[in-house]
């Protein structure tokens, strides 16, 4: 059966190895031996339950009055009980959303924090899917 | 007595775990299908009220998705791991011990927690699953595995349980017997159904009163003990019913049907290739392998062929070399023209412990050592840089025929790139 190398098409990079070229001598037993930690792990320090936390990344600017812009990364969970107060996403029309949860006037509302954005009443058809516990962001 | 155990088992897991983040999913009839589209694997309430049977051929149920607009989706393997991750964590805080019978199903066990109302308790833990996946669960309890198993179908099946249903009651567990047709309790196959009712053996109670020794003498161990389960014995049925493997197959639909040899010998040794890969994850040598292919059975207007051979592997092998070259007889045997193909796979049978393998008188056990190092080789590349970084090449290196995945939805839970996104627009 002729075989043709046409398309390596699942080999999506090449991989760069780097190798030791020569023999490392063992020189002095190191100081802070048994004294290493583990580099510092963000992702646990930023989602406390993973199992009940899921990450989103935020679209749109209503909410930059909070510190959270556009294109930023929220962790949301759901093993938080949502109070006024917190920062939640919330199902509204079938829509995910990023607001406020406050209570005025004896009732909840959604309310966004960025000028010139109408408040949600929360009612039976709006559902509060998860508290907004931590926010990452990159300046690249 | 030993604590009871649950069945933990999540509804229409596959639909639920799309329904996770994709919410334009909720309230609709949704159908999740296997590998490149082929049959209904998991189902909606919605898709199953519209009359959509488990395993429909996607391809004959066309028009009823496109009448009432039931929404396909691909499966998505990915995401179903990451929420069976999240449902057996949100789990483990209820029980002493679990054990992942399915991706999702998970035994529990209750030591310890004896003293809690295990109704109650359960309720509880199907609220946590719900509250941290959003995914919707029902729990069988008994003082087996079978016995749970049954009382899960129960709360399923039947709304009067409110998701649980506790088989250590002896109404319920009467309840649920008498209702109970032999031919669904687990572990009970067609044959031995069929044996059963004649019988006059139709319900799970019927059998439950069985005598051990004829139950022996109709179905071998496995009946006796799933006897003794229904019993309330803790027999170990569900490790007898799942015993070392007798064969394993690697099967394919096409996505579009393979119409020249070169193509499925390709397709053929890709399967010959990856069958070789489990037989040595798992030490094991075949003694036969069967290749089949065929064309689109819900296409009776085009011309139809079906073909198989099964090659004798003498001596048994693991190599997946030994194995192209098999499964490419078989092909080269039975190959006609003409035909479009839509499905082809590779099946071991007779397999055996490497270790035990019959030796043949001529072998030469240097080469054969060899070849072992080098598959060794290649499994282990494979596992470290991905799968078929090294593969034959018989296999080809243009895959025309591989899946395609429409209908695919994000990993949206494991990877960056694919996170959904939350409106912060008004």
């Amino acid at each position: 059966m002729p075989v043709s190398l046409v398309n390596l098409e699942w080999i999506d990079e090449p991989r760069a190895h780097k190798l030791s070229l020569c023999p490392v001598p063992a020189g002095f037993p190191s100081p802070a031996e048994g004294e290493e930690e583990e580099p510092i792990d963000l992702s646990a320090w930023l989602i406390e339950k993973p199992a009940a936390s899921y990450l989103m990344r935020v679209d749109g600017h209503s909410m930059t009055g909070a510190g959270i812009c556009d294109r930023d990364l929220i962790v949301v969970s759901r093993a938080e009980r949502p109070r006024p107060g917190h920062i939640v996403v919330a199902v509204v029309h079938g829509e995910r959303t990023l607001k406020r949860l406050k209570k005025l006037d004896d009732r909840l509302w959604l309310v966004p924090e960025a000028e010139g954005y109408p408040h949600t009443l929360v009612d039976e058809y709006v559902e509060i899917w998860g508290v907004v516990v931590g926010l990452a962001r990159q300046y690249r | 007595m030993s604590a009871p155990i649950a069945l933990c088992d999540c509804n229409n897991f596959y639909v639920s775990a799309e329904r996770v983040m994709d919410l334009s999913l909720r309230g609709k009839p949704v159908v999740v299908a296997s590998n490149n589209m082929g049959n209904a694997i998991a189902r909606s309430a919605e898709a199953k009220a519209l009359g959509i049977k488990m395993g429909d051929p996607i391809f004959k149920i066309a028009d009823v998705i496109k009448r009432h607009g039931i929404i396909v989706k691909a499966s998505n393997y990915t995401l179903y791991a990451d929420m069976q991750r999240r449902v057996i964590a949100a789990t483990e805080p209820f029980c002493s011990d679990h054990e992942i019978y399915s991706i999702d199903e998970n035994f529990i066990s209750f030591q310890g927690f004896e003293h809690l109302d295990l109704v109650d308790h359960c309720q509880k833990l199907r609220e946590n699953i719900l509250q941290w996946t959003t995914i919707p669960t029902c729990v069988g309890i008994g003082p087996t595995k079978t016995l749970a198993k049954l009382a899960n179908a129960a709360a399923k099946k039947n709304p009067i349980f409110g998701g649980v249903a506790d088989m250590s009651d002896e109404h319920i567990r009467r309840y649920v017997m008498d209702r109970f047709e032999v031919a669904d309790v687990w572990g009970v196959g067609a044959a031995t159904a069929r044996k059963l009712q004649a019988l006059g053996i139709e319900t799970a109670g019927q059998l439950r009163d069985m005598q051990l020794k004829q139950a022996r003498g109709i179905g071998t161990v496995v009946l006796e003990r799933l006897v003794a389960e229904l019993n309330g014995v803790q027999a170990d049925v569900v490790e007898v019913v799942a015993p070392q493997r007798k064969g394993m197959a690697v099967t394919r639909s096409f996505g579009r049907p393979i119409e020249t040899k070169h193509e499925l010998m390709g397709a053929v040794a890709q399967f010959a290739m990856r069958a070789g890969e489990k037989l040595r994850q798992h030490g094991l040598v075949a003694g036969r392998l069967t290749t089949f292919f065929h064309t689109n059975r819900f296409k009776p207007e085009r011309p139809q062929y079906s073909a198989g051979r099964a090659v004798t592997l003498h001596p048994m092998t693991s190599d997946s070399f030994e194995l192209i070259s098999a499964a490419r007889r078989a092909v080269e045997r039975c190959w006609r023209d003409g035909y479009g193909f839509t499905k082809a796979g590779v099946m071991l049978e007779q397999l055996d412990d490497a270790a035990l393998r019959p030796r043949t008188l001529f072998e030469d056990e240097d080469s054969r050592a060899k070849r072992e190092r080098l598959m060794d080789a290649i499994d282990a590349v494979n596992r470290r840089y991905g799968k078929m970084t090294i593969v034959p090449a018989a296999q080809g290196f243009k895959r025309p025929w591989k899946m395609r995945a429409e209908n695919l939805s994000p990993a949206w839970t494991t990877r960056i790139k694919d996170l959904p996104l939350v409106a912060a627009k008004g």
